[in-house]
């Protein structure tokens, strides 16, 4: 599942970041800010108009992302351990 | 020709501090240096540079406050110009001799990641856990000697909002001699890796944290409770538009006060030079050129530090990024992203910080529009010219809920000039390919703190210190010129007509007179624009420069109410208005332009769009308002 699908106030894990194929720092950036594998994140709430941005808590930091951000993401349960 | 510059640096030692964005880095400078700052830009690039001082008896240590960062990897600007520094790379720049890493104790997972990267530098360091109180509130308890054991570094903590807060920061460089035998001991040791990913740091800092204990993670519940009400979807927007509203008049009602000293001071001052000084062009030229010049700007410095007082109350709160959350979506209608919003409102106050804070943004597209509409939000030098024709033009009516007619009509402009900015950037984004459509937002929305007073008094103070050397400098230069210029050549014996009509200003406004006619305005306007080009406040103390000169004794902004509001028509006025919302009138704007898109082609465009806008929409408001009878 991606970021962007995860409904609000259910913390999940990330799994990847995948890269934005014209832009690859976005994808590091991410990275820097705190979306590293295994890390947890949870949706808080999405913004009035067509839900964009999101809100969202990874580790202790919480970031306003957009959709397109947050599609780059991809997110698994908690428990499931590999 | 290649040129080796060679820098002599002060012998001080150098203390750099390190830290991620919000981490209360720029608190605890603060709180070391005080008030003893100097703010410039880094060599060659316009991103801020702080440095301050710290003194202990005879000891002297210069301590510099580098951009926050949240890794080390040279990506933006911002991490370019850090690792540089911390490199001794940084042209004119020192290596530092050390540097304080400063962590928010409330996001050791995140902030501890940046230590790892410090300490792969080589440089000598010592780690400060900041914030503890607020750790020690919410419950996390850091135990100081096992994370020195872990990180191999010295710690010592800190409270950046505190008055005596920095007290451990200050023992601990007291007992550092500076030599290099005791520096060397504090380079951190490290395991020889030849590459490094953000995966690996982050295991190394689980592993941390999971052997002190604090793997388990603690969100601030204070911050969630306020963004339920903050940042609802329905009042969140409806709290920022009031908080906005309330901000605007404010500026207008609180100012009163301390605007009557300001100028009855300048009054009281004129008087006295005018007793003392013979009957000379040294008088007038004080008179008339410097202190009515200067006294009618002066006026503003409540107005303006009144608006910077609430940009840095909502700064230091952590409110602005989540303002910029809430509008995301209204700037990506007109093609961009939120990251716009806090470089677009520190516009309000000046476009100069506004253009540069616009290298947050990582999208080059986005970034030059932002630039390209920054000078369109209506800065605080504008306020001198509204606050002079609201004052003069508008009465002062009261209305229901507190609202009064002179801050709603300045609201309106404010709010054209956001309208007009929303209008072009739609039509850039018209205008520009698709090809690079990624608008990153990724903006951090830190946990809410009380604003410290000290914080604020500094950051009002460093706005004070730049108003007033640009009132003694550019604004003092160009009054004087104008002066000149408004009073030579002398008219010819025998002339009837004031004497300013046959000076080069007289001759050279009624030139643009015919050009500006059509939108309404009268050459005493039309000269005052010229030296406004430099710096808008100007056309306040040149408007009152030319009108003294014209004949009427008049020696400040107050005497020159009564005088245009007989002279021009409220179409002329509210046509000047227009104007004022989107000419281009500031050449150091321009020139920031210049250095930050590396070229004349942006420039050249803004000055050409901003010129063509403020002339339609100056001819638009003055046919209509002669067409509804305001003439």
């Amino acid at each position: 599942m991606r970021l962007d699908q995860l409904s609000n106030n259910l913390t999940k894990k990330v799994k990847k970041v995948n890269a934005f194929e014209s832009m690859p720092e976005i994808s590091y950036q991410l990275a820097d800010i705190g979306f590293i594998p295994g890390e947890q994140v949870t949706v808080l709430r999405r913004n009035l108009f067509g839900g964009d941005p999101i809100m969202v808590r990874i580790g202790l930091s919480t970031f306003a992302l957009r959709k397109q951000e947050a599609e780059l993401i991809e997110v698994e349960d908690l428990v499931n351990h590999d | 020709m290649t040129e080796t510059a060679i820098h002599f640096f002060p012998k001080e030692p150098l203390i750099a501090l390190v830290g991620n964005p919000n981490s209360g880095k720029t608190s605890l400078f603060n709180l070391l240096t005080g008030g003893k700052q100097k703010v410039a830009n880094y060599a060659g690039v316009t991103v801020e540079r702080k440095e301050g001082k710290l003194v202990f008896g005879d000891k002297v240590l210069r301590i510099l406050d580098l951009p926050g960062v949240y890794s080390l990897y040279p990506r933006s600007l911002d991490e370019q110009i850090t690792c540089n520094v911390l490199l001794g790379r940084a042209s004119g720049e020192k290596r530092p001799d050390l540097v304080l890493c400063v962590l928010d104790a409330t996001n050791l997972r995140r902030n501890l990641r940046l230590v790892l990267a410090v300490k792969r530098m080589g440089i000598p360091c010592i780690v400060v856990i900041n914030m503890m109180d607020i750790a020690l509130k919410r419950g996390i308890h850091i135990d100081l000697k096992a994370l020195e054991t872990e990180l191999k570094l010295p710690i010592v903590e800190s409270v950046g909002i505190k008055t005596d807060g920095d007290f451990s920061v200050r023992e601990k460089l007291k007992e550092i001699d500076f030599s290099k035998n005791s520096l060397a001991q504090l380079i951190p040791e490290n395991e020889k890796v030849d590459s490094y990913t953000v995966e690996d740091d982050s295991k190394v800092v689980n592993g941390i944290l999971q052997r002190m204990g604090l793997d388990s993670v603690i969100p601030d519940p204070l911050s969630d409770k306020m963004d339920r009400v903050l940042l609802h979807p329905m009042f969140g927007p409806l709290i920022l538009l009031v908080l906005l509203f309330f901000i605007f008049q404010a500026v207008f009602t609180w100012a009163e006060l301390p605007k009557e000293l300001i100028e009855q001071s300048t009054d009281w001052l004129g008087q006295i030079v005018a007793d003392v000084l013979p009957n000379n062009w040294i008088k007038s030229l004080v008179i008339n050129g410097i202190i009515a010049g200067l006294g009618g700007v002066l006026v503003f410095l409540p107005q303006i530090l009144i608006l910077f007082f609430f940009i840095l109350i909502l700064e230091e709160s952590g409110y602005l990024p989540r303002a910029a959350y809430i509008l995301d979506r209204i700037m990506g209608f007109v093609g961009l992203s939120g990251r716009s919003f806090i470089p677009l409102l520190s516009s309000f106050a000046c476009a100069i910080p506004g253009i540069m804070a616009t290298r947050t943004i990582s999208n080059v597209r986005d970034r030059l529009v932002t630039i390209l509409i920054a000078p369109l939000m209506t800065c605080s030098a504008r306020l001198p010219v509204y606050a002079l024709l609201i004052g003069a033009f508008i009465p002062s009516r009261q209305f229901k809920f507190g609202i009064e007619l002179q801050g709603l009509v300045l609201f309106i402009l404010y709010l054209m000039g956001i309208l007009g900015a929303m209008i072009v950037a739609w039509v850039l984004k018209k205008l520009t390919n698709k090809k690079e459509s990624f608008h990153p937002l990724m903006m951090e929305l830190p946990n809410y703190h009380l604003p410290s007073i000290k914080n604020i008094a500094i950051g009002l103070w460093q706005r004070t210190v730049i108003f007033l050397k640009r009132v003694g400098g550019m604004i003092m230069f160009l009054t004087i010129a104008l002066w000149f210029l408004a009073s030579y050549p002398n008219p010819p014996i025998g002339s009837t007509g004031p004497a300013i009509e046959y000076s080069f200003a007289g001759m050279l406004g009624k030139l643009l007179a015919v050009v500006f006619a059509p939108i309404g305005f009268n050459w005493e306007i039309s000269i005052a624009l010229v030296p406004g080009l430099a710096a808008r406040e100007v056309v306040v103390s040149s408007l009152a420069t030319v009108y003294s000169l014209a004949g009427q004794a008049t020696n400040t902004e107050e005497a020159l109410v009564p005088l245009i509001q007989q002279g021009w028509t409220l179409a002329t006025a509210l046509s000047l208005l227009a104007w004022f919302v989107f000419a281009p009138q500031c050449l150091s704007t321009i020139a920031v332009v210049k250095r930050e898109t590396g070229g004349y082609k942006i420039p050249l465009i803004m000055l050409t769009y901003l010129f063509t806008l403020a002339y339609l929409a100056s001819f638009i408001t003055y046919r209509a308002a002669i067409f509804f009878g305001l003439n």
